[in-house]
Parts: structure tokens; C-alpha cells; sequence
């Protein structure tokens, strides 16, 4: 969890902003399309891209929208190809996009570095591979350092490389997807450029693309005419459009704001805190919850509680529990699905090393409290507003209403 | 240069120390250095929070049709409706923005609950007992509907009146692509669905509006009739605002609600974030999309509330999901709760009954006015359509310096051949009325609009 700038919500806040009607003409809008067609160059210049839509309203719209931008490319190559390679430590949010593309998942083990296997993935690839979806840094948050090796694979079989943008955060300024091979790339602009959560959304999840694919973009686009002013354009073979107007307008502003406040220094800068947090806390947990994979990670490490597990019976999940007790929002538990007993920390550049410190003396008391009473931690936590619910009663027994419980 | 970073040099230093590391370059020093970006972005460098206001200032200052400073007689979906302070100052607490996904339930019953009233109140609209958690927009929970559809049946066709939202069309129409769904359009005669012309097997659901695109109020026992008729999903989308006066999806016997939420509390925003509104009737609960809030109890026994059918969602079921959507738009769910649950059902009420009224004494005024004339004969509700004896886009631009957004033109809405408009669609002007519009500006309106049509 980044900061949210005040000053972002304070841009978004303008009525010169929200209160502009989406249908009204280019003209009386030129303000929203200057902020929408700077955005998109600025995206570009990010990720290595040559243009962007904007249109999804969050990653997972971003990561279907790529996936119809990859079906369009072969079809427009009078290509029917069928499969999409997916890396088993990928979060289900891209399988599942890939079934709503129309592709079917082959599913590309991990080696003993929590990297693609190079060779699994050169003998699942053939002519009806269509792309492959990746994160890089991946899932357990470390950088594929083959990941030329596997753009050349995949190009060499006619299949396209899709980025997934969820850990953008950790490489800005210092590798872009376009430079690795990556022909579709999609953001989320709340985890990256640090538009508030909102509890779950709204997010924005923009779709770069490299130049072989931009005719496909979906329409209409913010344009820059040469007389200086701007206007909608629909690109010649678009796949037509995935929002029902112009994608999450105020979203896309705040996250210009961030850009333009940080720049490329400051984005830079973002990236290389990120990746000094994240491995600062992994080297401090060493002893207590050791890394799944123990070598300099990205922006957040993945570590593991097989430790207390083995010793006090004590859990991932009674762990994250039990930070809730300290005050710490809990990292995500059992993602992903490779690690056994994950506790994946992420803890952003906007966070001190006294907070950071603080976060580990937690567990040092719930280490301790593990060998002394670990019963009290498959109850924690009881100092919140409710202790553990009832998952399992919520499921069967679906009450969804205020009528429903009556 | 300026940003949010907390560390000082002292502490970069001594962090890296504790690794063993020389420099922040050495975190990096695994990557290849055929892919390192060498000599930065390139992206202007950082500026200073008041020169990025300044440059906003520019743009803001660049959108005429903000409406504080034009009086907006534009919808489609899009409404200038009056947000209470209560629901700004209540909806920007930071305990909602800044919040994170509810995962860990012990410190997050208060978006938890707030959503599960939201999901009360959506049942309550669309007169169906299971919605979910919000979807990002209505066009986008249109797709959500069709893939239900298809999930309930087996069947790909998808029979969806022209009455609907262009948008929302076009929107399935590209997520067809991938789904591979014959998305069959019903053109409209006289503003109302023609379902007698609909001659198609294979139908997995029947989509009509209500009240549909053009704000007409259709009759829609005949959409039942067919869904019926084909044993498919009967789904309705539309203006929610309507429940407070008219019919609810439930009503009408729909096993499926999609609708535009951004009416309660969310403003114009240039289109987003909004809130796709999606409930449907118990025996879609288990290909329902996104999250859903459920209530339980703690281990002490106490109420509580948690996502829940978590087995459903994309990242158990993986490529078994019948849908892909995680983040939604919990935020603007949260607004649409509070700002309902301040006006009430008699509020509501009295909201949709100011918009109609506005509306038809608008539509009464101008069917005096030379140039103008009934696209439909049908009854509607805060929108109508009007035939113009100049294009639309000409009158909306010739209005506009007199700061009046005059409403949106069909032809630019839905694309010159739309099967909802018979012919001649270029002068076919699409108009709204809502509560916060007086009668001082609908009269000068109805001025406006005469000089516009002379020139």
C-alpha cells in the first residue's frame, strides 16, 4: 500500500474535472483530452510502448483487453492459434482472462530459482501458441533474468509477449517491458502510480502496446491534431470499446499527477526504495520466517512460515492474524501458489525503515509468542472489532442482503 | 523534484549496510544489462506540487463543459444530479479511499458493511434478491450478464434490443470477440423494441432497457415473452432512478439487473469511475461475478461480514471462471449507499419525480417550437429524444456559447446507421432533465434552442 498523495485526490477533485459530461464534444473537453493523450504518452515512455488505450477500468479489464488486442493481431494474420502460455506461480486473474479471450492455459512449470523453466517452456511452445502472459518481477517477486531468452522463444514461434503490469512498481527507471520484448503491457495505476484502493476500486488498468499492434487499440482514442487541439479518433482496425465511455477518467488524472510530481528522477527513485524496503525486511525476517527463494528480490518478498509450522504448528495465516493484533495490515497469505505457507510482504517506498523495524519486532513477539502459547495465535486476532469469522457459514448459508437476514 | 519518500540518506546508508551492499545499484545488479534502461525515462523531470496545479489549472480551464459553468441538459447515462454535501463528506473519509481490498475481514467490517448495504439496497432497486459487490460500469456489466447467459444455457446468442445503450452494445460487441457470441441486434419502430422481427434459434439471453436509451418507457412483457418462448435469461439494464417511480427489473420478471449506479452520489467525472449495478435471482447465485459481501459471525458469535463464495472467483477457479474481475468499484458502491440511504425511498421518489417532470415540460414546450418534432409517441420518463430541423451536433455547438451542453447528439452516440433511430439520425438531439435543473433554465432553453434552429 503506497501513499496516496493528497495532492492527486485534490486534482481529481476540481470541478473543472468531475463535473465534465463524458458525451459533450471534443471541443468543450479539450482540457480532459490533453490530459488523456499526455498520460498516454507518458505511460509509453514508461514501459517502452509506442501507444496506449486507457479505456480499461481496472487490471483485470486491462489484461482481457490485451488479450483481444493478441486475438485481433493473428486474425488480421489469418492465424487461428489457440493456446496461452501461463507461468503456475501467475495469479488466477490471468487464466481466467485467458478463457474469456477465447485461448486455452498451458501452464509452464517453475524451476528451483521460482523462475520459468526455460526448457519447460520451449517444448510446451508451437505454432498454435498465441503469446504467453507474464509478470516481471513475477509473482514471488523476482526478476526472470531469462526473460530475453524467453521473448526470442516465443517471437520465434509467432506467439506475442503480454506483460502484467501488477509489479510495474519495482523497474521503474530501471528496465521497460518494450526493452524486454513485451508487445502488450497493462497497468494498475493504484498499485503503480498510487490511486487510492477505495476498499477495492475503482482502479485503471491501461493497455500499451508496441507499434505492430496499435491499429488495433480499442476506439475512440485521445488524439493530438497537428493545429495543437484535440480530438477522438477511432484506430483503423480497432477492436472497438471496453468501457462504456472513456475509462476511469479521475483515476487517470490523479495518476498524471503522481507522474508529473515525481518525474523521472522521482519515479526512479520510487522503484529503487521499493526494492531497498523489500529486501531490507526480507534480510531482517531472515532467522524467523526465512525467503522462499533467499537472494535479492524485487519490490516484495515472499517468505515462508514452514519454520513455525514444523516447530509450534503455527501457520501463515495465524501469523498474518496476529499482525492484525500489532496493527499491522497483514501481508497476503498463501499466494503464491508455489510457496508453501507464503507470506508475501510488499512493503511499497512509502513506508520508513523505523516502520519497517517496527514490523519485525512484531514478529519477533509473535515468534516468541508461537513457542510460549501457539493456541493464542490460532485464535488471534482478539483485539479488533471481530475476531475470526465464519467463512465456511457466510459460503453455505448466503445471506447478501439486509432482507435475506430477516 | 519532489516525492513521497520517507528515507533520508542516513537511513539509505545504513539499510544498505545492513545488506552489505555498496549502493542502491547493487539491488539491480541481477538484472541483464541488455535489458537495463540506460540514461533514465524519458519523462519530464519532477515538479513541485503548485506547478502541477498550475499546469492543471490549464486544463481544467480548457473544459468548457464542466458543469458548474454550463447548464447540462446532457444524459445517456451520464446525469447532473445534486450530491448532498453529507455524501461528499462521508464517501471522502479516508477510512473508504484510502482503504485496501477487504481480504483481512477483522479490520475491514466498515467497507464490509457499507457494502453489504449497498448490496440491500441494489436488491431492492432491481427487485432481485442476490447482487453483487459492483462491476465497473453498466456496459461492462452487460458483458458480465451475457457471459451468465451463456453460462446458465450453453448457448451463444444474444438477442439485445437497440433500445439499449450504443455504448453498452459496442462494448459487448468487443468482448464477443473472445467469447465468441452472436450478439443479435432488435431494432426499435417508433422508439419501442420490434421483438415480433427477432428470428434466431440458440438464444442464451434476451437484453432489453428499461427505460431504454432514448428514456422511453417500454411495455416488456413482450422481451419475457420471448425469453420465455427460447427458455433464456431475461435480462434488464437501465436508468436506475426509475425504480423510485416505475417497475423494477424484478417485476418484470428479469432473472438478471444490470444498470448505470453512477446516478447516486458519483459525479459526471468525464465518464469514470461509475458503477455497474449487477443482481439476479437465486439460481444464477453460483455463476454470479465479482465479490459479493455475506454476512456470518465471528468465532464469539458476533454479526460480521466477508467476501464470500470466494470458490466462484478467478483466482480460485482460475481458467474455470466464468469471469475475470477482481478489483470493482467498491468506493462508488459505497457512495451510491450513503447517498441513497439519505434520500430514502420517499426521496427517490421525489428525485425521479422532479427529473420527469422537468423532462415533459420541456419536451410539452418544445413540441411548440418550429423546427422540432416527436422522434416516438411513446411515453418516457427524464429523457427524450427530438427531431431537429438542423443537425444536432450543429444546435449542441451553437448552444454551447451560450453555456448551455444542449444534450448529446444520436448520430455521435450511437453511430450514423443505429437500428434505434429509422432514419435521418444526424438531427435526432437526445435530451435529459434532473432534479437540479430550475424552470428559469428550461425556459431559456426552449429560447436557446429556437434561435439555434433560425441561424
Amino acid at each position: 500500500m503506497k501513499y496516496n498523495p493528497k495532492f492527486c485526490d485534490a486534482v481529481a477533485a476540481d470541478p473543472g474535472l468531475n463535473a465534465v459530461h463524458p458525451g459533450a464534444p471534443a471541443s468543450l473537453c479539450q482540457g480532459w483530452l490533453e490530459i488523456m493523450v499526455t498520460l498516454e504518452e507518458k505511460l509509453c515512455a514508461i514501459t517502452g510502448m509506442s501507444a496506449a488505450t486507457l479505456q480499461p477500468a481496472a487490471g483485470a479489464a486491462g489484461e482481457l483487453t490485451g488479450l483481444l488486442l493478441m486475438r485481433a493481431f493473428h486474425e488480421a494474420n489469418g492465424e487461428d492459434r489457440r493456446r496461452v502460455l501461463i507461468p503456475d506461480s501467475a495469479h488466477g486473474t490471468n487464466p481466467a482472462s485467458v478463457t474469456l479471450g477465447g485461448y486455452e492455459v498451458t501452464t509452464v512449470p517453475s524451476n528451483d530459482r521460482g523462475l520459468v523453466d526455460l526448457e519447460a517452456l520451449k517444448s510446451a511452445l508451437g505454432p498454435d501458441v498465441a503469446g504467453i502472459m507474464l509478470t516481471n518481477p513475477n509473482t514471488v517477486g523476482l526478476f526472470e533474468e531469462e526473460i530475453t531468452e524467453i521473448a526470442q522463444a516465443v517471437h520465434d514461434v509467432g506467439g506475442l509477449l503480454y506483460y502484467d503490469g501488477a509489479n510495474l512498481n519495482a523497474i521503474l527507471g530501471a528496465v521497460r517491458p518494450g526493452d524486454m520484448g513485451f508487445d502488450i503491457v497493462h497497468m494498475n495505476l493504484h498499485k503503480t502510480f498510487a490511486t487510492p484502493h477505495g476498499g477495492g476500486g475503482p482502479g485503471a488498468g491501461p493497455v500499451a502496446v508496441a507499434s505492430h499492434l496499435v491499429e488495433f487499440l480499442p476506439g475512440p482514442q485521445a488524439h493530438r491534431v497537428e493545429d495543437g487541439t484535440f480530438d477522438w479518433v477511432a484506430p483503423p482496425r480497432s477492436i472497438g470499446r471496453v468501457h462504456g465511455w472513456q475509462g476511469n477518467a479521475l483515476v487517470l488524472a490523479r495518476a498524471l499527477a503522481y507522474i508529473d510530481v515525481h518525474g523521472s528522477d522521482g519515479l526512479t527513485r520510487v522503484a529503487r526504495h521499493a526494492v531497498l524496503n523489500a529486501n531490507w525486511l526480507r534480510h531482517r525476517l531472515r532467522d524467523i520466517l526465512p525467503a522462499a527463494y533467499d537472494r535479492v528480490c524485487m519490490h516484495e518478498c515472499t517468505l515462508t512460515a514452514t519454520k513455525l509450522k514444523q516447530a509450534y504448528g503455527v501457520r501463515g495465516l495465524d501469523v498474518a492474524k496476529a499482525l492484525l493484533e500489532e496493527g499491522f495490515h497483514s501481508p497476503t497469505v498463501y499466494f503464491p501458489l508455489i510457496v508453501e505457507e507464503a507470506l508475501m510482504f510488499e512493503p511499497t517506498e512509502t513506508e520508513s525503515v523505523q516502520t519497517l523495524e517496527a514490523l519485525a519486532q512484531a514478529v519477533e513477539r509473535i515468534a516468541q509468542r508461537a513457542a510460549d502459547d501457539p493456541v493464542s495465535l490460532h485464535r488471534a486476532p482478539q483485539s479488533t472489532p471481530v475476531s475470526r469469522v465464519d467463512e465456511a457459514r457466510a459460503a453455505r448459508q448466503l445471506i447478501a442482503t439486509a432482507d435475506a437476514a430477516r | 523534484m519532489a516525492d513521497y519518500l520517507p528515507h533520508t540518506d542516513d537511513d539509505v546508508a545504513s539499510m544498505l549496510s545492513f545488506l552489505g551492499m555498496a549502493s542502491l545499484d547493487d539491488l539491480f545488479a541481477h538484472i541483464p544489462d541488455a535489458v537495463r534502461l540506460s540514461g533514465g525515462l524519458e519523462v519530464e523531470p519532477g515538479m513541485s506540487e503548485p506547478d502541477v496545479a498550475a499546469l492543471f489549472a490549464r486544463y481544467t480551464g480548457a473544459n468548457a463543459a464542466k458543469a458548474t459553468a454550463m447548464t447540462c441538459f446532457a444524459g445517456g447515462g451520464a446525469y447532473d444530479h445534486e450530491v448532498p454535501a453529507v455524501v461528499k463528506m462521508l464517501a471522502n473519509r479516508s477510512e473508504f479511499v484510502t482503504a485496501y481490498t477487504p481480504y483481512q475481514p477483522e479490520v475491514a467490517q466498515g467497507v464490509l458493511q457499507a457494502v453489504f448495504e449497498y448490496q440491500t439496497l441494489v436488491a431492492r432497486l432491481s427487485g432481485l434478491p442476490v447482487p453483487n459487490a459492483s462491476l465497473y460500469d453498466a456496459a461492462t456489466a452487460l458483458v458480465e450478464a451475457l457471459n451468465m447467459a451463456h453460462g446458465a444455457t450453453g448457448r451463444q446468442t444474444m438477442v439485445i434490443s437497440s433500445g439499449v445503450h450504443p455504448h453498452w452494445r459496442q462494448v459487448a460487441r468487443t468482448f464477443a470477440r473472445g467469447t465468441g457470441h452472436r450478439i443479435v441486434e432488435v431494432p426499435l419502430r417508433d422508439g419501442v423494441t420490434d421483438w415480433q422481427s427477432v428470428d434466431v434459434t440458440d438464444v442464451a439471453a434476451v437484453v432489453a432497457a428499461y427505460p431504454n436509451y432514448l428514456g422511453i418507457v417500454e411495455d416488456l412483457s413482450g422481451a419475457k415473452a420471448l425469453a420465455v418462448e427460447h427458455e433464456a435469461l431475461f435480462v434488464v439494464g437501465g436508468d436506475p432512478v426509475a425504480a423510485g417511480v416505475l417497475k423494477t427489473a424484478g417485476q418484470w420478471g428479469a432473472d438478471v439487473f444490470v444498470g448505470e449506479g453512477q446516478a447516486f452520489g458519483t459525479p459526471l467525472s468525464f465518464g469514470g469511475p461509475y458503477l455497474g449495478l449487477f443482481a439476479c435471482s437465486e439460481a444464477q447465485v453460483r455463476r454470479l461475478p465479482g465479490r459479493i459481501v455475506g454476512e456470518t459471525v465471528d468465532s464469539s458469535g458476533r454479526r460480521a461480514f466477508v467476501t464470500t463464495l470466494r470458490a466462484r472467483e478467478q483466482d480460485i477457479r482460475r481458467e474455470k471462471a466464468t469471469s475475470n474481475v477482481c478489483t470493482n468499484q467498491t468506493l462508488m458502491a459505497v457512495t451510491a449507499a450513503i447517498q441513497l440511504g439519505w434520500l430514502g425511498t420517499q426521496g427517490l421518489r421525489e428525485v425521479a419525480t422532479r427529473c420527469a417532470q422537468g423532462a415533459h415540460y420541456l419536451y410539452d414546450e418544445l413540441m411548440g417550437v418550429d423546427g422540432v418534432s416527436a422522434v416516438s409517441s411513446q411515453p418516457f420518463f427524464r429523457e427524450f429524444a427530438v427531431r431537429l430541423s438542423r443537425r444536432a451536433d450543429e444546435v449542441i455547438s451553437s448552444m454551447a456559447e451560450s453555456d448551455v451542453l444542449a444534450g448529446l447528439s444520436v448520430a455521435t452516440l450511437a453511430g450514423g446507421d443505429d437500428p434505434s433511430i429509422e432514419d435521418g439520425i444526424e438531427n435526432v438531439l437526445l435530451v435529459a432533465v434532473t432534479e437540479r435543473r430550475t424552470k428559469e433554465e428550461i425556459d431559456r432553453y426552449v429560447e436557446l434552442l429556437k434561435e439555434a434552429l433560425k441561424r
